[in-house]
């Protein structure tokens, strides 16, 4: 069990190293650097190699690295393009932002996947199982600004319940996003409530058909009990996985939700950095994410390690 | 496999396809999409970029069936003419990417070592940015439009297909077949390209259905963002950034490009789910990478 711990957390360490390789490299490979594009038309001659002296751009591409990823370890990702902001207070309320958006999704969702999966598994090709699995593969498949739009043009414009986009600053208290964030968290909620509610579906649908819940039936186990102890504990051990990837993806994937909404978190300043070529900033954004992403499905990992002692034996067979 | 075979086989498949209800509607709705993204530059009554400045945001009516848009270009022709773009790339980086990643996949199952430890550890990290985030940031780095889009996606849909193909190869590995293979002194590459792709083809085929309905959500998303297909030319993911601004005035300018994107996007899930049922791979589905 430990040992099996310690290498899979070698692995998420050696898989945030090589993503920060690649994601240095990739800025590396474009023509022109940071003082090129702080400069513009100025970028010649002495002006040129006197920035890149003061922002020490002259010293070698693993110096670089070396410097840049010990800053990051610290929480420190170093001045935006324009050498005016620090990236780490640029970010801040940002991540924080995405954070209560993700929390108020998953809060609602997590129990609503739950308890549909589990319905939709227990009524079976019945029409509640057909409406449900239906309504989550239209989820699934309409791209998210897609579903964003049309919730915006009948809930905000049609009905005028909620308003259309947040106008709240950053950096405000976040109890100030109250009304406004309510249609982004529904749209990231319907997209999370499918996906998850798909796996329980699934895996509840093989838990109720299994040996024990049939041994747990002849005993004459009354049937909530053995939907609530017997079936439901082991049916939502493979979808712990599930959430862990769903979480991942909320923190990083939800780019074209808070463009839509006008949201201020990570993925709306990730696509003003691009649209600015603000590179430094792009950089620190994928860097936080990913190491999100890896750190979520470690701990997802080692939760069903935990849970799950058959995974255990299992891998240790393997080995 | 000889072209008489093969064009048998898929005459077979495509038959099996349209005797289930899902294969039938979502063939027509892909064929349907086909049609007329080839024809649209005929039959579309206006040219995309013809503007009237005295009909901006205008109901439908029978001159413009489906109103105008903010600059007074006719909704119903830009939404013919915004799939074309979408689907010209999307279509030849779909096929591009299952090549790549299944060829380099396939491998990688048969030779394991150092390699594949390596090359799969470096794959883990690019799966690590979830999402539409690793194609912003090549963006980023190489700019955007068609001819920097068609390889992005088509390196980066290419990755998750490396894992697929390399765990449908290791199904295969331990098979006699390639025991035998190896014996006859074989070298690594024939027995990819004779021996494990012919038994990993059909996972690839559903796999690709499946990667072409996301690579058009991703480029659908990125042109959005603004980041796709250069405006005047129409997109639908273009088209409904254009119009969400004026949304409350002409709804008809987000409907349009919407519907046309997803009957396009739903027509391509019902296709592969038709495939994977008609070539028995239906537990395959479940991956979410």
């Amino acid at each position: 069990m430990f040992a099996l711990i310690v290498r899979r957390l070698a692995l998420g360490l050696i898989t945030i190293g090589l993503v920060s390789v690649i994601i240095f490299l990739g800025v590396e490979a474009l023509p022109g650097d940071a003082c090129t594009a702080v400069l513009e038309r100025d970028a010649v001659g002495e002006a040129l190699e006197k920035c890149r002296e003061t922002m020490g751009l002259n010293t070698p591409a693993l110096t670089r690295y070396g410097a840049w990823i010990g800053g990051a370890l610290h929480g420190d990702f170093g001045l935006s393009a324009n050498g005016q902001e620090r990236i780490s207070d640029l970010v801040g309320f940002r991540v924080r932002n995405s954070l209560l958006l993700a929390a108020g999704a998953l809060s609602v969702g997590i129990p609503l996947a739950l308890c549909l999966g589990t319905l939709a598994a227990l009524r079976r090709d019945t029409w509640v199982d057909i409406l449900f699995s239906t309504g989550a593969i239209l989820a699934m498949t309409i791209p998210e600004f897609v579903a964003a739009t049309l919730l915006i043009l009948i809930f905000a414009i049609w009905l005028g319940w909620v308003p259309a986009i947040v106008l709240t600053p950053a950096d405000a208290q976040p109890l100030e996003f109250f009304p406004e964030f309510i249609l982004a968290a529904v749209v990231l909620t319907m997209l999370m409530v499918a996906h998850i509610m798909r796996m329980v579906r699934s895996s509840m649908i093989d838990a109720m058909a299994s040996d024990y819940v049939q041994m747990a039936t002849l005993k004459g186990v009354p049937y909530w009990r053995i939907v609530f102890r017997h079936a439901l504990p082991n049916a939502l051990l493979p979808a712990i996985n599930v959430i862990a990837l769903t979480v991942a993806w909320l923190l990083g994937g939800v780019v074209v939700v808070e463009v839509v909404f006008n949201y201020p978190g990570l993925g709306r300043l990730l696509v003003d950095a691009i649209s600015g070529r603000d590179l430094p900033v792009v950089q620190a954004i994928t860097m936080i994410v990913a190491a999100t992403y890896v750190g979520v499905n470690l701990f997802a990992d080692i939760l069903s390690l935990a849970l799950n002692p058959r995974l255990r034996s299992h891998q240790m067979r393997v080995r | 496999m000889s072209t008489a075979t093969l064009t048998a086989r898929v005459v077979c498949i495509l038959r099996d396809m349209l005797a289930r209800p899902s294969g039938a509607i979502g063939l027509t709705l892909v064929g349907l999409h086909l049609v007329i993204a080839v024809t649209s530059p005929w039959i579309a009554p206006f040219d995309y970029t013809e503007m009237n400045a005295t009909m901006t945001l205008s109901g439908p009516s029978a001159e413009h069936w489906l109103g105008t848009d903010h600059l007074g270009r006719d909704v119903f022709s830009r939404m013919l003419l915004g799939g074309r773009e979408a689907l010209l790339i999307t279509g030849i980086a779909t096929p591009v990417a299952l090549l790549w990643g299944g060829f380099l996949g396939v491998f990688l199952g048969l030779r394991g070592g150092w390699l594949d430890e390596v090359l799969m550890r470096v794959v883990d990290a690019f799966l690590a940015l979830p999402g539409i985030l690793p194609l912003l940031v090549l963006i980023t780095v190489f700019g955007s439009g068609g001819e920097v889009l068609m390889p992005t996606l088509a390196f980066f849909f290419g990755i998750p297909v490396i894992r697929v193909a390399r765990a449908a190869a290791h199904e295969v590995v331990a098979r006699d077949f390639i025991s035998a293979a190896r014996a006859r002194g074989h070298r690594p590459l024939d027995i990819v390209r004779r021996e494990l792709m012919p038994n990993v083809t059909d996972t690839l085929l559903v796999e690709g259905a499946m990667r072409w309905s996301w690579m058009l959500l991703g480029f659908s998303a990125l042109s959005f963002l603004g980041f796709g297909v250069a405006p005047p030319r129409p997109d639908w993911g273009l088209m409904v950034s254009d119009a969400r601004v004026y949304m409350s005035l002409a709804p008809w300018g987000v409907i349009a490009p919407v519907i046309a994107l997803s009957t396009l996007i739903i027509g391509i899930n019902l296709t592969a789910d038709a495939l994977a049922k008609t070539l028995g791979l239906d537990q395959s589905r479940k991956a979410v990478v």
